[in-house]
């Protein structure tokens, strides 16, 4: 069992939040994975739906890359919307 | 659930047989449970260890349900645990199936297939007479996704894990048989409208195994002689090594707590 491959279990806690990275585990495939995924992560209650993914199928930034990837948002703070002053009628923003 | 008329009297032929049906229900999933637990920290990978273990745990919730109401319908103050723990082998109504020996992975998952298919059929029979039905049966049908899950895959995986899973399915089957019998106890729960006549879950069931052994590319096994007596308390040797060691602290210390 040490060739089964490995995936990317991703959780939704709630019905209307976003699945959120939980961890990683071994299966077969992918409904197996599904099993597992709900016998290792969701043990306590943690979930209402689980998705899974081949962790080989994930394409990854390049942290060598951080530089130029990230660097020059750094520096544009114009791009946080803080530079208007919502009127007070304006509710659910 | 069952009218306190029936009830009434402690000494009632049906109180006693109720009582004994019960057992039947509590016994199968603690000894289960129980060899099932053996697996603990030896899985063939963590993520099966919790899998088994979870099973276990879920199987022992449900016994520790239907010991209770065994023990109020019994009437004599035996608690849940003292059932569980102070009775010797020949009084434990579990099937034989559920005691055989965990063996390889083969063997486990295909003594949990044959149960859990049971199991789930019997269950749903009983959803109209008892709440404990109702969250067991939630339970098992995960259960039988997984150990069917498992089937597939290991007879139709690789040459070895075929051949390991071609014997389980041979050996097992001679404690199948006994799933589907019917004696004085069932008998008087299907007057009592509580619960189905064994025998009708025969056909639903064999028709589970075959489309499985189908797509697993495992053979039906050969029909021969069927082991029976666990109904009634006549047990294969194995049980009692296991109530040994299961037993040991409760006999050892006495009414000891955490």
């Amino acid at each position: 069992m040490n060739d089964w491959p490995l995936w990317e279990v991703f959780i939704r806690s709630q019905n209307g939040l976003a699945h959120k990275h939980a961890g990683s585990l071994h299966a077969p495939d992918a409904e197996m994975a599904v099993n597992n995924a709900r016998d290792v992560y969701t043990r306590r209650n943690e979930g209402v739906s689980i998705w899974v993914v081949r962790s080989a199928d994930i394409y990854a930034s390049d942290p060598g890359e951080k530089e130029e990837l990230f660097e020059p948002a750094k520096s544009k703070v114009y791009r946080h919307p803080t530079f208007y002053e919502v009127p007070d009628e304006v509710k659910h923003l | 659930m069952i009218s306190d008329l029936t009830l009434r009297d402690p000494q009632s032929a049906f109180r006693i047989s109720l009582f004994d049906y019960l057992l039947r229900l509590a016994d199968s999933c603690l000894i289960l449970s129980q060899r099932l637990g053996e697996w603990c920290g030896r899985g063939p990978a963590l993520e099966e260890d919790l899998a088994l273990t979870n099973v276990a745990l879920d199987l022992n919730g449900q016994a520790q349900l239907w010991l209770e109401y065994a023990s109020q319908i019994e009437g004599k103050g035996r608690t849940e645990d003292q059932l569980a723990f102070l009775r010797d082998a020949h009084e434990f109504r579990n099937l034989l199936l559920v005691e055989q020996a965990n063996g390889d992975f083969a063997m486990t998952i295909t003594r949990q297939f044959y149960f859990d298919l049971w199991h789930s059929l019997l269950l749903q029979e009983l959803l109209r007479i008892c709440g404990i039905s109702e969250k067991a049966l939630k339970e098992v049908q995960y259960h039988l996704r997984r150990s069917a899950g498992w089937v597939v895959r290991l007879g139709d995986g690789t040459e070895e894990s075929h051949t390991r899973m071609q014997r389980a399915a041979d050996e097992l089957w001679q404690f199948t048989g006994e799933l589907f019998e019917i004696d004085a106890v069932d008998e008087a729960m299907v007057q009592a409208k509580i619960g189905p006549d064994p025998r009708t879950l025969q056909s639903p069931w064999m028709d589970r195994v075959k489309s499985t052994f189908t797509e697993a590319t495992l053979a039906w096994p050969d029909a021969g002689w069927m082991q029976r007596g666990g109904k009634c308390g006549i047990h294969t040797e194995r049980l009692g090594f296991l109530l040994a060691e299961m037993q040991f602290l409760q006999r050892a210390y006495p009414s000891a707590q955490w």
